[in-house]
């Protein structure tokens, strides 16, 4: 077994973090190598105490406190996580169902980088969490899956889970509730796709990570062919807090309809990339002017991607939109998985889009026709015009070719590739033309792309 | 600059026209075997011991040769054209063998940003290892270009081989990465 023993040169903190205006509910004791320890977690973190609150209450009664928090889903779409565990069919008379409860650990979305310091420093919040929904949803058992390259945290996690099971927290009889529960943890293999929560159940059964024609969805026909619900890991993280506190003051955190606290990612060109932990609905300029401390060259912000790299792009005007799911979507974009992406006036946005349409084309698993042919026709049309053997025609091609997969794909890949091109391709449209024309960058320092693309 | 088509990479699972890798050896070591028929307990179904199995047979193989595909399937008693479908499909299930120390550099777009181009191209100058290019001949290196590794606000980084990642690479982090192989204190490919 491998745990991280390095120093993280991240920093998880900000002068105010903890405070009434900036509640830690998340990354309390991030940066510490030894908070992941259940000693900590119960010491120093009144670890365990939502669980025994929740064993106390009826099933029912805890998706009502989840409900009542107003929580929605933090793996990118928002959907409201007490709802999502009321489809979950229930157990009748004639028939008793077995349930599972999965935890998408797969954190792939370029620019997203908040689940691996949960599972680095609080996987016992995420143990919590998980087994306060599998009694919520009256669930037999519990995988986490895990994306192939974080190793050293499965290994943590299995740790974790065992310590959870010393204390009587998992296994039969949790707590002398006469309910049977237990998590087991899977590693994926390297493949974004995985992420899509039917992908990521065909790979939990070991297949290949195709995404599932839906319907049937998850809480019909999920992992084993079992009714399953899927939530992200920090959506899970946050269920402890939200019984601990009360639904009704989690829902008091945030802006009206995005309650609680998120983590936020921010990286590319700004002073201090890392996380901060911050209440729903905080203007993106608090992030990256306060908290980031702005450009790191002292250029002027060119482009913001505002929640992972499938979100379409905002520029230096969009500063004051309210990061929540319901502003970001108003501004066009999307608050998704709440990773922000800076980039100055150096960088050369046909270089951006070709490197974004680079990964789709390499992830789309290739089921359907216009993700497979859409990303890859992107792709190359993006590579002649960076490489000056573009065409004008070329630029109303690419135009006219997000549309056709926008919302026409199996799953939502298709639409995440398109998004951000599309917008890109949009608002930095003179970009393009200069290329085709000329065959050089407008931005000459830009340098983004290693020799192959 | 003549780059009509982007041309294929070695990151592909399988590139049109390649073949899988064959060697010799056909079966699974015995502490492997064992492994594998545990894992086949582990969970609802069978099916799904298929990845962790491959990481075994991979572990045990250096890389997942037909054979070593082969021999999984045996173990599992699931189709050979099963696990063959899942391992290609993964790209961490490496269908051709990678150096000692195979390094996985982000270049996406927040790594991409702060320098991940220049830590491929300075990887590349200090190892003689083409990135994608399979193994130098001494064994040793290899690179690879790989997708968002979730270290963005660290980036760049790099991933030698299934370890924790090294983050903020300048100069001189990378020197110490690269030391820290030759002096044997990273564990070799395999050896995880
Ligand atoms: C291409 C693609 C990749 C995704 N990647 C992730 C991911 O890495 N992590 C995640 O939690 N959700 C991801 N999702 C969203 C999941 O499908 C799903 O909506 C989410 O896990 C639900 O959890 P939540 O309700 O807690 O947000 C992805 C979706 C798509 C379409
Ligand atoms: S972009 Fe490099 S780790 Fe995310």
């Amino acid at each position: 077994m491998r745990i991280r023993t390095k120093r993280d040169p991240q920093s998880y903190t900000f002068p105010g973090y903890g405070t009434e205006a900036f509640p830690s509910l998340l990354l309390r004791g991030a940066g510490d190598l030894d908070n992941w320890k259940i000693q900590a977690y119960e010491g120093r973190h009144e670890g365990y105490q939502a669980l025994r609150k929740a064993l106390a209450s009826a099933p029912a009664e805890v998706t009502e406190e989840v409900k009542r928090s107003g929580l929605r889903g933090r793996g990118g779409a928002g959907f409201p996580t007490g709802l999502k565990w009321t489809f979950m069919p229930k157990d009748t008379e004639e028939k008793k169902v077995t349930r599972y409860v999965v935890c998408n650990a797969d954190e792939g979305e370029p620019g997203t980088f908040k689940d691996r310091a949960i599972l680095e420093y609080n996987p016992h919040q995420l143990i919590e969490g998980m087994i306060i929904a599998g009694w919520a949803m009256q669930c037999r058992m519990g995988f986490i899956y895990v994306r192939g390259e974080f190793k050293w945290l499965v290994d943590k996690l299995d740790a974790a889970i065992q310590e959870a099971r010393e204390q009587g927290y998992l296994g039969k009889n949790i707590l002398g509730s006469g309910w049977d529960f237990d998590l087991l943890t899977y590693r994926g293999a390297g493949a974004y796709i995985c992420g899509e929560e039917t992908a990521l159940l065909n790979s939990l059964e070991g297949r290949r990570g195709e995404p599932r024609v839906k319907p049937p969805f998850p809480a019909q026909v999920g992992a084993y062919g079992q009714p399953t619900t899927v939530n992200n890991v920090e959506t899970f993280a946050c269920v402890p807090p939200i019984l601990r506190m009360g639904g009704a003051a989690f829902a008091g955190i945030g802006s009206p309809n995005n309650s609680g606290t998120r983590i936020f990612g921010i990286s590319g060109h700004v002073k201090r990339p890392g996380l901060y932990e911050l209440p729903m609905g905080t203007p993106l300029r608090f992030l990256v002017e306060e908290l980031a401390g702005g450009t790191s060259s002292g250029r002027p912000i060119k482009a913001i991607c505002p929640g992972g790299s499938s979100a379409p792009f905002l520029t230096a005007e969009d500063l004051d939109t309210p990061m929540d799911f319901d502003a970001m979507k108003a501004k066009g974009t999307m608050a998704g998985s709440g990773g922000v992406v800076v980039m100055d006036d150096s960088v050369c946005m046909v270089q951006v889009a070709l490197r974004l349409a680079h990964f789709y084309a390499h992830e789309s698993c290739g089921q359907c026709t216009p993700c497979r042919e859409g990303c890859n026709w992107m792709e190359m049309i993006l590579h002649r015009i960076e490489h000056g053997q573009g065409r004008m025609e070329d630029l109303d091609l690419l135009a006219s070719l997000t549309p056709r997969i926008n919302l026409r794909t199996l799953c939502p890949l298709g639409d995440a590739a398109a998004g951000p091109i599309e917008s890109i391709l949009k608002k930095w449209r003179p970009e393009f033309e200069h290329h085709v024309k000329t065959g050089h960058c407008l931005a000459q320092e830009s340098h983004l792309l290693v020799g192959a693309h | 600059m003549n780059h009509p088509l982007p041309p294929e990479t070695a990151e592909h699972p399988l590139a049109p026209g390649q073949r899988l890798a064959e060697v010799e050896r056909r079966e699974l070591s015995p502490e492997a075997l064992a492994e594998i028929r545990a894992l086949a307990q582990r969970y609802p179904q069978r099916m799904a011991a298929t990845l962790p199995a491959l990481y075994v047979a991979q572990r045990d193989f250096g890389f997942l040769s037909l054979g070593a595909m082969k021999a999984v399937a045996r173990a599992l008693e699931l189709p050979e054209g099963h696990v063959f479908g899942v391992a290609t499909f993964y790209t961490m299930f490496r269908k051709a063998p990678v150096g000692k120390y195979h390094m996985q550099v982000c270049t996406n777009l927040s790594c991409a940003l702060r320098g991940a181009a220049q830590v491929v191209k300075k990887l590349a100058e200090r190892t003689g290892a083409v990135p994608g290019g399979g193994p130098t001949a001494d064994g040793l290196w290899s690179i690879e270009e790989v997708e968002c590794l979730a270290s963005c606000g660290s980036g760049p980084c790099v991933q030698v081989n299934h370890g924790v990642y090294d983050e903020f690479l300048d100069e001189a982090a990378l020197e110490q990465v690269l030391e820290a192989c030759r002096k044997g204190e990273v564990p070799a490919w395999g050896e995880e």
